[in-house]
Formats: C-alpha cells, structure tokens, sequence
C-alpha cells in the first residue's frame, strides 16, 4: 500500500461526505441565493472530484473538462446573481 | 516516490479543507456566512486538490494547465461572491441576529442600485430616482 493509496482512502469519504452536505443546503434552501451559492460549491467540488478522478486512472486529459466545469460554474453563478438582483422590481 | 508522497499529503489537505467547506455551508447561520465559508475553504481545498494532479503528474504541459484551473478559481471565487452577496443585500436577504455591525446599512439606494459613501451622496441618490419617477 503506497501513499498515494492510503490519500484515496482518506480523501474520496471526506470528498462524499462534503458533496452531501452541500446537496442538504441546495434542498434546504432558504433562499434562493443559498441554493446558488450550494450549487457554485457543488461545482467547484465536481472540480476536485475530477483532479482526484484523474490521478486514480493516471489520464491528465481529465484536467481540461476541470478547466471547463469551472468557467461554466463561475458564468452560472454570475448569471444566478444577475437574476436575484433583476427579480427586485416585481 | 517524493513526487507520490507531496500529490498524496496535498489529496488529503484539499479534501479536508473541502470538508470544512462543506461543514461550514450547512453549520454557519446565515447567507453571508455561508457564503465565506465557499469563498475561502472551498477555493483552498480545491486549489490543493488540483495542486495534487499537478504534482502527480510532473508533465510540464498538464502542470500548467492545472495551475492555471487554480489561477482560475482563485481569480474568479471572489467576483462571483460579490456579484451574489450584492445580489441577496439589495433583496434583503435577513442578517444573523447575531451581526454586530452592517455597515453598507442605508448606503445601498434600494431602487436604483447605487451605491453612497457619504449622507449627502444617499440624499443625492435618492433625489435623482424621484426626478426619474416624476418624469416617467
């Protein structure tokens, strides 16, 4: 058992158990300005879920589709603010 | 063999990190809060977890492009939470009971979005929506 395998075993529980805990806040609400900040943490979690993804199966092209999940969570969240703040007027 | 053992101490440091993200998005009492918590454990986390595959690998061209993700997050993490706790502050997203102080309290100008540093600014501010209001 090498380093590498004894930080999977460690780190692939803690990674679950944090993806969970941030679905409980996306049901839970209150607002719908938690429910997009849970959603940007749950994406900016699929980003680490996918460098972990890449080490176990040594394919670095995993690395690019990380690069994209994190411009579209950012656009997402921006475009979530952006409509919070437009829902004022009514 | 060293290479292993940095990507395996950084894997164990950013999912922990993404657990006290995730802890503190659930545990924390109110929006603003929850909000520091994704800001700062969860880009942290995720950047050392991203650091992990850059080491793993040791290749110069994937190396770069996962510092480059971690440039990216760093970057982008502390505009997307401005861009939304603005958002929830003009909404009127409830404070903690517990907050001290509010210190952007009576600065935003509730119709028009502008922000005022000074009092004559809020006078100003809110002198300009009634003209608005009047002529339409």
């Amino acid at each position: 058992m090498n380093y590498l395998e004894i930080a999977f075993w460690i780190a692939t529980p803690l990674m679950s158990l944090s993806i969970l805990l941030a679905v409980y806040r996306l049901v839970r609400g209150p607002t719908s300005a938690d429910r997009a900040i849970a959603l940007d943490l749950l994406a900016n979690f699929g980003i680490g879920v996918i460098a972990l993804i890449s080490i176990v199966y040594q394919h670095a092209v995993f690395l690019d589709v990380a690069i994209v999940l994190a411009l579209v969570a950012y656009l997402a969240t921006v475009t979530f603010a952006y409509y919070i703040e437009k829902r004022l007027g009514q | 063999m060293s290479a292993e053992l940095v990507a395996a101490i950084f894997l164990v440091i950013g999912s922990f990190f993404m657990l006290i993200a995730g802890i503190g998005v659930v545990r924390l009492p109110d929006l603003y809060l929850r909000m520091s918590a994704t800001t700062k454990a969860a880009t942290f986390g995720v950047g050392f977890t991203v650091l992990a595959a850059a080491t793993f690998f040791g290749d110069l061209g994937v190396s770069t492009r996962a510092v480059a993700t971690v440039l990216f997050l760093f970057l982008t993490a502390p505009v997307a939470a401005h861009v939304l706790g603005r958002a929830a502050y003009l909404n009127e997203v409830p404070l903690w009971e517990g907050t001290i102080t509010d210190e952007l309290k009576g600065k935003y100008n509730l119709k028009s979005h502008k922000l005022a540093s000074s009092e004559e600014d809020i006078d100003r501010l809110s002198d300009e929506v009634d003209g608005e209001n009047s002529n339409a």
